[in-house]
């Protein structure tokens, strides 16, 4: 066929984005430069022959060897989370069809830090293993709540109507976390730390209740992305196409909630990272999801950890909440996200 | 060539929320042939379309595809026979020709495939049809209107579908891309076969390049036939309300109405009468 002929000659594919190998191999390179200042930054820099201890000799013993490898489960552990935020964001943007949505615009945020503090508030739960159910409850729930809301009335779930839901939503459930703080100043000391939103105190045991909601996250965001590049050109061409539009946004949703939950129960609502990656990749290699997708991931990851060891230097000698960080970077980014935002992409 | 499919609709009711806006329609939808729906706004010519094409579920009656029912069959295996070509559809951000052509390619893939070489080519050669191969590289914000509704039509076109429904798709455009899309599309029912189905707004249009007219008028078929035994003065003025004289084209031969104001009326007795 010659037009295919044509087409190969111009290595145009139908999918594969122009920049994706060199986009790829930068950010190998940038991966491998985050997780070696993540190990060898903070607020007391080692040098590479600790690194090399830390990471392979088995009891030194020596204290720069152990402060790296105290820093290894806090590296695997933001990056793992920078990934859920990364991926979480485009999935959340591409159910919602608005390129500002971020997990805080389905209400997950607010919800998981409802159930938080009305777990530390009445239940005097004070573990990580206790805040992941209670945080994933809060933001499953209210998705649910924002998802039905959002769903009432004509043309179904239109990304307009769930914007509105979820801001609607995140405003009623903030004064109530507020409400509930107030007179209690013990939950507001214990909240604060967690509300700021730190990869800190992460350790082994954060990795690995981390593990099965990430990796589940993960591979509904691949499969449905297909789907979802189909959902980008509308409800009814996708419908067209064969595509159950309003399982797809429920299915993927849910992707997006236990990605954000997780990450958020564990770490705190970090801001910002899904809005980052996803609009960085994007600009780059354009919307298609499939690319987009596992690119937000490694992004989002990179993004994450570079914040912390900014956070650790900016901070000595104690350090920044990486919350803290993101929010600086990326506050300055929506603004910018904002005014650019075309009225049509909602 | 395509193969025949029968498309019926049997009584077929349906609105949103209370509004009833289809009312008892039953028409077969001729196969391998062009169709169009005709009528004023409002009357449910976007409506019939989208009942059709699945997008709308029916309140009552029913719609069959070859003996089967439409709800009944797979919505992945639906989407390989008939394909929808909706009026606004939404183009995102930064995406490209071939990018946005490929798409249509969703319902041949399976959640785990990659890019077949079926894909690659039915890509190529929907972009080739439709005259938009050169424009492969470049995003859809860049390309003028006319371009762009080929290249929707492309994407329609990837999906490979034995019925094409398409919603006004010559609508914004200017009279030189109207019959250009029109002349595309025929170059492929003629090619091909396709069945195609479309709502177009410009009647003398719609006449010259429809085998079968459909014509609505508030939710109802009140007519339908070829466009030589349909378009008559008196359904003209049953559809819209408004005086016509019916004359033939010059150049098709097909029936092209004169509509008939208040004003430059050069014997208004005569014509009134």
């Amino acid at each position: 066929m010659s037009s295919l002929a044509e087409l190969k000659k111009q290595q145009v594919s139908p999918h594969v984005p122009k920049y994706f190998t060199p986009v790829l191999v930068v950010g190998a390179i940038l991966l491998i430069i985050s997780v070696a200042a993540s190990l060898s930054l903070g607020s007391r820099p080692v040098s590479l022959q600790e690194i090399m201890n830390g990471l392979f000799a088995e009891g030194t013993g020596s204290y720069g060897a152990n402060v790296v490898e105290s820093r290894i489960p806090r590296t695997v552990f933001s990056l793992m989370c920078g990934a859920a935020l990364g991926v979480s964001g485009s999935l959340m943007q591409a159910v919602t069809r608005n390129p500002i949505a971020d997990p805080s615009i389905l209400g997950v945020n607010m919800g998981a830090a409802l159930f938080v503090v009305i777990g530390i508030a009445f239940f005097n739960i004070s573990t990580a293993g206790e805040y992941i159910w209670l945080a994933l409850a809060g933001a499953l729930l209210t998705s649910i709540l924002v998802f039905g809301v959002g769903s009432m009335g004509r043309g179904g779930a239109t990304p307009l109507k769930l914007i509105l839901a979820g801001a609607a939503t995140s405003a009623a459930l903030s004064s109530l976390v507020i409400a509930i703080m107030i007179p209690r100043s013990y939950v507001m000391d214990q909240f604060r730390f967690w509300q700021v939103g730190s990869v800190g105190a992460a350790d082994w045991s954060s990795v690995q209740t981390f593990s099965p909601f990430l990796v589940v996250g993960l591979v509904i965001a691949v499969l449905s992305a297909s789907a979802l590049n189909a959902m980008a050109l509308g409800d009814e061409l996708a419908t067209g196409l064969g595509v159950k539009t309003s399982t797809l946004r429920l299915i993927a949703a849910i992707a997006a909630v236990l990605l954000c939950g997780a990450a958020t129960a564990l770490a705190g609502p970090i801001g910002f990272v899904g809005l980052l990656a996803t609009h960085v990749v994007r600009l780059i290699l354009g919307s298609n999801l499939r690319y987009l997708i596992p690119m937000s991931a490694l992004t989002g990851a990179i993004v994450l950890t570079i914040s912390d060891v900014c956070g650790r230097l900016v901070g000595r000698p104690g350090e920044l909440e990486v919350g803290v960080v993101t929010a600086f970077v990326g506050a300055p980014i929506l603004i910018i996200l904002a005014m650019k935002a075309k009225v049509r992409s909602l | 060539m395509k193969p025949t499919h029968h498309f019926q609709a049997e009584h077929l009711v349906a609105g949103y929320d209370q509004k009833k806006v289809l009312n008892d329609i039953s028409l077969e939808i001729p196969s391998n042939k062009i169709s169009v729906i005709i009528g004023a706004n409002a009357c449910g010519k976007s409506t019939l379309l989208k009942t059709m094409a699945r997008l709308i579920k029916p309140t009552s009656g029913g719609i069959t595809l070859d003996g089967q029912s439409l709800d009944r069959i797979p919505s992945k295996q639906l989407a390989r026979v008939l394909g929808l070509l909706p009026q606004s559809p939404i183009v995102p951000e930064g995406i490209t020709v071939s990018d946005l052509v490929g798409r249509g390619r969703f319902p041949h893939q399976s959640m785990f495939s990659g890019w077949s070489k079926k894909d690659y080519e039915a890509v190529a050669e929907a972009m080739e049809i439709m005259n938009v191969t050169e424009l492969a590289n470049h995003h859809i914000d860049e390309l003028s209107g006319g371009q762009r509704q080929r290249v929707w039509i492309a994407m329609a076109l990837a999906q490979q579908t034995d019925i094409l429904f398409l919603d006004e798709p010559t609508t914004f455009l200017d009279i030189t891309y109207q019959v250009e899309i029109l002349d595309l599309l025929t170059d492929l029912n003629e090619k091909y076969g396709t069945t195609i189905v479309m709502v177009l707004h410009d009647i003398n249009l719609s006449a010259r390049y429809a085998d079968h007219i459909f014509a609505l008028r508030q939710g109802e078929l009140i007519s339908e036939g070829a466009p030589s035994d349909v378009i008559t003065s008196e359904l003209i003025h049953d559809i819209f309300g408004l005086h016509s004289t019916v004359i033939e084209d010059p150049v098709s031969g097909s029936p092209s109405v004169i509509p008939i104001g208040r004003h430059h009326v050069r014997q208004k007795e005569a014509v009134w009468s």
